[in-house]
């Protein structure tokens, strides 16, 4: 009892100092997700305003008309929003399916050390430059293509127009190619990580109740885990929406629009790399930098999209 | 503090079913069933008879094997890598080691420790294993989730929200949504793994009551933490310790005149 008061107020200031220690970190935590919010506005702003003369110029028609003409002064942005959007979905055509069988396997019926082995291969391969998946490109998987799968793809497919025309190696298919063989790791590296995180007790109602493995693994595992999934579906589109070097590598940069998958193409991306260094005039970086800006609000508007997906979707019903 | 009072238990079943096993078929036989983690023994050597449709209950403390034992028994234990069985389990005098593991997991249903609806609907939850089976179209599918949920004594409550996500219901509703979706595919016997354990006395008392309204329809095994529990439904009880299956015999013989020393300091609270 003598000592209670001596020993009172250590008690309050540690409280104390704990109160101060949290308002520090919040402020703290506050100015790293502010810097976030600052970047994005900083970059929308900058777009914006850097292409003012080509926006009053143009208006719509940098989106709808397919002219690139610099010499000329005509801007049509259309032949690059088509490529970028082509090789894209391309990507994604081929990548998901590939990944999410990968990623089942890994998460699911591999052998755990063959599991773990695999997994760190994936994710150096995620880490590789992406100039490295260009020269990849080029020095393999064009040729590759050019001696054995176009001819054989021609041959059974060639009446669709997708498939027409002569085949010069670099064009959207290639470059759809490429970007696939990019995203893939993404792909099975995430999806894999959060169908380990599905709880062991949805296998086992699903096994108690006579499912085959494979039954529980399609019917809950999977749709158990189908969010994050699509979360890391439209992270490798935005990579992949973004990705520059080994475009410009494979695509054959000709900005025209055409049906054929095997002809050349061109993306927003790699137009504005190759050509920034050429832009003599203001209007000529204008029109650049406007580029720029339809590719932010592409982005948006798939993540937008996106969002809208999984909420809607999101397993068939709301989780808690 | 040898004996246990009367009052925790319920009084033994009707007089003309006090001698229960020569009424009843055997439906689950162990035979020196040993179950080994890796090199680790978890059972020692196990040999014990399940009569249909009555409920036994399985105590012990924790790690004793109780659960394990229960888990061997619809082979879900196979899930766990690096595992393996010896000896012999029999249901109607088959070997469930050789049967098809789908098929007797149909005829042998579980419910978990902790309620894991799927995240779907209600409907879609009880339906669940009829539709992995193939075991019904459309029009009886609709019959057999309300019969189910009515078995499960949960139809009053979800009959207007079937639709909804099962994850909206509470703990109790949840565990009692698992026992509808165990009883959709008609199982012969299903198999508890302290289904209790994750509820309110509430709750409880009404998993227990829906227990003592299905044993006519099925055989049950319950593994329990709780002796009352076990005490109030269970028509046959066995203890196990470390392991071993120290003693199995009648409820009332169990509680009120156990054979062995360690049974009687474990149901009288001396340690466990």
């Amino acid at each position: 009892m003598a000592t209670a008061p001596a020993t009172l107020p250590r008690p309050h200031s540690f409280a104390q100092r704990l109160r101060a220690g949290d308002s520090i970190a919040y402020t703290i935590t506050f100015a790293a997700s502010a810097t976030i919010i600052l970047i994005t506005g900083l970059l929308a702003y900058y777009l914006w305003t850097g292409s003012a003369l080509t926006r009053q110029r143009f208006g719509w028609n940098f989106i709808f008309t397919s002219t690139w003409d610099p010499v000329a002064g005509q801007f049509g942005a259309l032949p690059f929003i088509y490529g970028t959007l082509v090789t894209s979905f391309l990507a994604l055509l081929i990548a998901v399916p590939t990944g999410l069988g990968a990623a089942i396997f890994l998460a699911e019926l591999a052998p755990r050390r063959l599991s773990d082995a695999l997994t760190f291969m994936i994710e150096l391969l995620a880490a590789v430059p992406s100039v490295i998946y260009g020269l990849l490109g080029i020095f393999l998987l064009v040729p590759l293509l050019q001696s054995k799968v176009v001819p054989a793809l021609q041959a059974v497919f060639g009446f669709l127009p997708i498939f027409s025309g002569t085949f010069h190696g670099v064009s959207l298919f290639s470059a759809g190619l490429v970007l696939a063989i990019m995203i893939v790791p993404f792909i099975i590296s995430v999806s894999r990580e959060i169908l380990l995180a599905v709880p062991n007790d949805q296998r086992e109602a699903a096994l108690a109740l006579g499912a085959t493995k494979w039954e529980s693994t399609w019917k809950v595992v999977v749709p158990y885990a189908m969010r994050g999934i699509l979360g890391s579906v439209f992270l490798a589109l935005a990579r992949a929406l973004g990705e520059t070097m080994a475009v410009t590598m494979v695509i054959g940069n000709t900005p025209r629009i055409q049906a054929s998958l095997l002809s050349p193409g061109y993306s927003i991306a790699a137009v504005i790399a190759n050509e920034f260094t050429e832009a003599t005039n203001d209007f000529y970086l204008q029109a650049l930098v406007e580029l720029g800006l339809v590719l932010f609000a592409l982005t948006v508007v798939l993540n937008g999209l996106a969002r809208l997906l999984i909420l809607t979707t999101g397993g068939g019903v709301k989780r808690r | 503090m040898t004996t246990v009072t009367p009052t925790m238990f319920t009084p033994a079943p009707p007089a003309n079913e006090s001698k229960p096993q020569e009424h009843s078929e055997i439906k689950i036989r162990t035979e020196d069933l040993s179950f080994y983690y890796g090199s680790f023994k978890a059972l020692h050597e196990i040999t014990l008879e399940i009569l249909e449709r009555r409920i036994t209950a399985l105590i012990g403390p924790s790690g004793c094997g109780k659960s394990t034992f229960l888990r061997a028994l619809n082979r879900i234990s196979e899930t766990i890598r690096n595992t393996h069985i010896e000896g012999r389990i029999t249901l109607d005098d088959a070997d469930i080691l050789k049967m098809d593991v789908t098929a007797l997991r149909r005829r042998v249903g579980m419910v978990f420790q902790r309620p894991n609806p799927f995240p779907k609907s209600i409907f879609d939850n009880v339906a669940y294993g009829v539709r992995v089976n193939g075991l019904g179209d459309r029009g009886s599918l609709k019959e057999i989730v309300e019969r189910s949920l009515h078995r499960a004594a949960l139809w009053d409550e979800v009959k207007d929200k079937l639709h909804h996500s099962a994850l909206e219901l509470s703990g109790g509703q949840q565990q009692r949504l698992c026992i509808a979706r165990a009883l959709a595919i008609d199982p012969e016997v299903l198999l508890l793994d302290e289904p209790c354990s994750a509820l309110d006395p509430i709750a409880t008392a009404k998993i227990e009551d829906l227990l003592f309204n299905l044993k006519d329809q099925c055989t049950i095994v319950i593994v329990t933490h709780n002796m009352q529990q076990a005490a109030r439904v269970a028509d046959f009880t066995g203890f196990f310790l470390m392991g071993r299956l120290i003693e199995f015999d009648r409820t009332e013989v169990m509680f009120k005149k156990p054979s062995k020393k360690e049974t009687e300091d474990y149901i009288t609270g001396r340690f466990g």
